[in-house]
């Protein structure tokens, strides 16, 4: 605009300034465009570099043994490269630490958001919300050292490393993350829904289980979609507590390595950058990228179906 | 049927409902005491096994082969220095991608890919970022395993944070703070610097202190760089007595972090060093619950003090 008047003016030197003042506008602009571009480009670089790497792996090991191949032992003489021990480690794991948080989340979460008192939810949720901010690796310490010993003095056959502990403990950890956002989500839902329910003689669980509930499923099920896929990226608790040997297992009693895992134990180790190990784990790196981006894209296609606009 | 049967019957049907109801309240409580009770375990173990290591030799020891001489004085340095390149980067980049998004983007396609990009960046398991800073920082760049190179991967790690909380908090600012600079003769510039960014200014602290707090306690990026766990030294120093007074050697130094010293002391074999891993927890937890607390009471007098 300012550029435009500026040839049919009676005051260059106001104009100029407002030409000057309108490239400066400009520039900031591109500088904030530049920093929001930022996060598109970590995302290419992220998916960049771990095809890249595992574009060499594959050239050395068939997709089709990397699927199939029921050992993974990349760094051994005899190396196997199947990636089934890491993915049901992972799997085990987090499926214990599902069955904890998702319920226990929602219960939470439905507690607070219909039945707690003023008071009770204004202590609860900041609570809540510390507990998500206590670190991976202490929760990793707390599962070997205390949850660990603690099951055993009921199961004392069970090893020192184990999925089960590993996965109780990531549970816990991730039942601020499930409890928070299923909450938010319930308390959008509108107050004269809740009352209309109430009205035709609902209790408060009845309005909770039939009325709100479905009208946040949206919101739910992206809560517990972010729940998962913590659990599927949740790295140093199953690094300590589950031991890093991989192990084809579906038994959450045994020790096992997540793909998280045996990306710790390499990086410990000292493995030549450009090696066929530096590039496992880049390989395991994509698997598990695929797999959080699969939930992502499946809670991105449930919030858009599935929301309730008031 | 009798009408005396008819009301009998609603009668067992409500307080059926009743105590189904109460049978959740009961649920409920129990599901968040379940919470409670893990966080007071975990802390109480923690302080019980701790304790006696925290003094001040504690935190002015380097790491030893001897448990009982071993402190964190590296650990604590480098975290402090790791944390400093991550805020210096993540800070500005976050704040300026939110307030682009909100304030200028306009409403088109590529708009759209970077807000998907945020939400999908935010559901990246930290570890990979790990393995894009060893790929990108430590080989491709060349950092090596650095306090530059940690840095930065934290600092990517947490930008999602620090852009959803600079936007959620300029958001709560009303059109009408807007409209009122714009009609004074303000440029989009101007009334995003003297008044949008002040006034989102506790926001936007608040969300960089949680994801700074996440960042500390962040541990498999760091590991995945390949960082050294046992270092008895410490990075040079910032500050030179001579001109020009600062020096960045420390950002290409070695280190060790808090979380990583943890570890380090978590999988050794003998039993002393898991005194020592506790203290270090303790250490960690008391920094992180500090800061979320801070965090969380800063929103707290944000929300009672401002009514636009």
């Amino acid at each position: 605009m300012a550029v435009k008047s500026r040839k049919e003016s009676k005051h260059p030197g106001r104009l100029a300034f407002s030409f000057r003042r309108h490239m400066h506008e400009r520039f900031i602009e591109m500088l904030l465009f530049m920093a929001a571009l930022c996060s598109v480009l970590i995302m290419l670089a992220i998916v960049i570099m771990l095809v890249k790497e595992s574009y060499v792996f594959f050239q050395h090991v068939s997709i089709w043994d990397f699927l199939t191949d029921t050992e993974w032992t990349p760094l051994f003489d005899n190396a196997h490269y199947g990636i089934l021990p890491l993915v049901s480690g992972t799997v085990v794991s987090s499926m214990v630490a599902l069955t904890v948080a998702l319920p226990l989340g929602t219960i939470i979460a439905i507690y607070l958001s219909e039945f707690a008192p003023f008071a009770v939810r204004e202590i609860a949720k900041p609570f809540l919300e510390l507990l998500g901010g206590v670190p991976t690796i202490v929760y990793g310490y707390f599962a070997l050292l205390f949850v660990t010993p603690l099951l055993q003095v009921f199961f004392p056959e069970l090893p020192g490393f184990n999925l089960l502990s590993a996965g109780l403990v990531m549970g816990i950890m991730i039942i601020p993350y499930v409890s928070s956002m299923t909450e938010d989500a319930m308390r959008a839902v509108p107050m004269n829904l809740r009352e209309g329910s109430y009205a035709m003689g609902a209790t408060r669980f009845q309005t909770a289980i039939r009325v709100v509930m479905p009208a946040a499923f949206s919101g739910i099920a992206a809560a517990y979609i972010l729940g998962i896929s913590r659990a599927v990226g949740e790295t140093m608790v199953v690094a300590i507590a589950a031991g890093m040997q991989p192990n084809l297992t579906w038994n959450p009693a045994e020790p096992a390595a997540t793909i998280t895992a045996y990306i710790v134990q390499v990086s410990l180790g000292d493995l030549p950058h450009g090696s066929i190990g530096y590039q496992t784990i880049f390989a395991a790196g994509l698997t598990l990228l695929l797999i959080t981006l699969a939930f992502n894209i499946i809670g991105h296609i449930l919030r858009k179906r599935y929301r309730e606009i008031y | 049927m009798q009408p005396d049967k008819q009301l009998e019957d609603i009668r067992a049907i409500i307080a059926r409902h009743k105590r189904w109801d109460m049978m959740f309240l009961v649920a409920g409580v129990i599901s968040l005491m379940i919470a409670v009770l893990t966080f007071i375990a975990l802390f109480s173990h923690m302080l019980i096994d701790g304790m006696p290591r925290l003094s001040w030799e504690f935190f002015t020891s380097y790491p030893s082969r001897h448990p009982e001489a071993a402190g964190i004085l590296s650990a604590w340095v480098g975290t402090t220095l790791v944390m400093i390149v991550t805020a210096l980067s993540a800070v500005p980049l976050g704040i300026g991608a939110g307030v682009y998004l909100e304030e200028y983007a306009p409403k088109n396609f590529l708009t759209e890919i970077i807000e998907i990009n945020v939400t999908n960046l935010a559901g990246v398991p930290s570890i990979i970022y790990g393995l894009l800073a060893l790929g990108l920082f430590v080989y491709q760049l060349s950092l090596g395993q650095s306090i530059l190179a940690a840095g930065l991967a934290l600092a990517l790690l947490i930008l999602p944070v620090v852009i959803v909380a600079t936007r959620e908090a300029i958001r709560s600012i009303p059109v009408t703070i807007r409209e009122g600079s714009y009609a004074l003769g303000a440029t989009k510039w101007q009334t995003v610097y003297d008044h949008i960014l002040p006034y989102s200014a506790p926001g936007i602290l608040t969300g960089v202190i949680i994801g700074l707090a996440r960042a500390i306690g962040e541990t498999a990026p760091i590991i995945t760089i390949g960082a050294l766990t046992f270092i008895a030294f410490l990075p040079p120093s910032p500050v030179k007595e001579e001109f020009p007074f600062l020096s960045f050697e420390w950002l290409m130094a070695p280190f060790t972090v808090m979380p990583i010293q943890m570890f380090n002391w978590v999988s050794r074999p003998e039993e002393e060093f898991q005194f020592n891993a506790a203290a270090a927890g303790l250490v960690l937890v008391v920094m992180t619950l500090a800061m979320n607390g801070l965090a969380i009471y800063l929103r707290y007098r944000m929300r009672k003090k401002i009514k636009w």
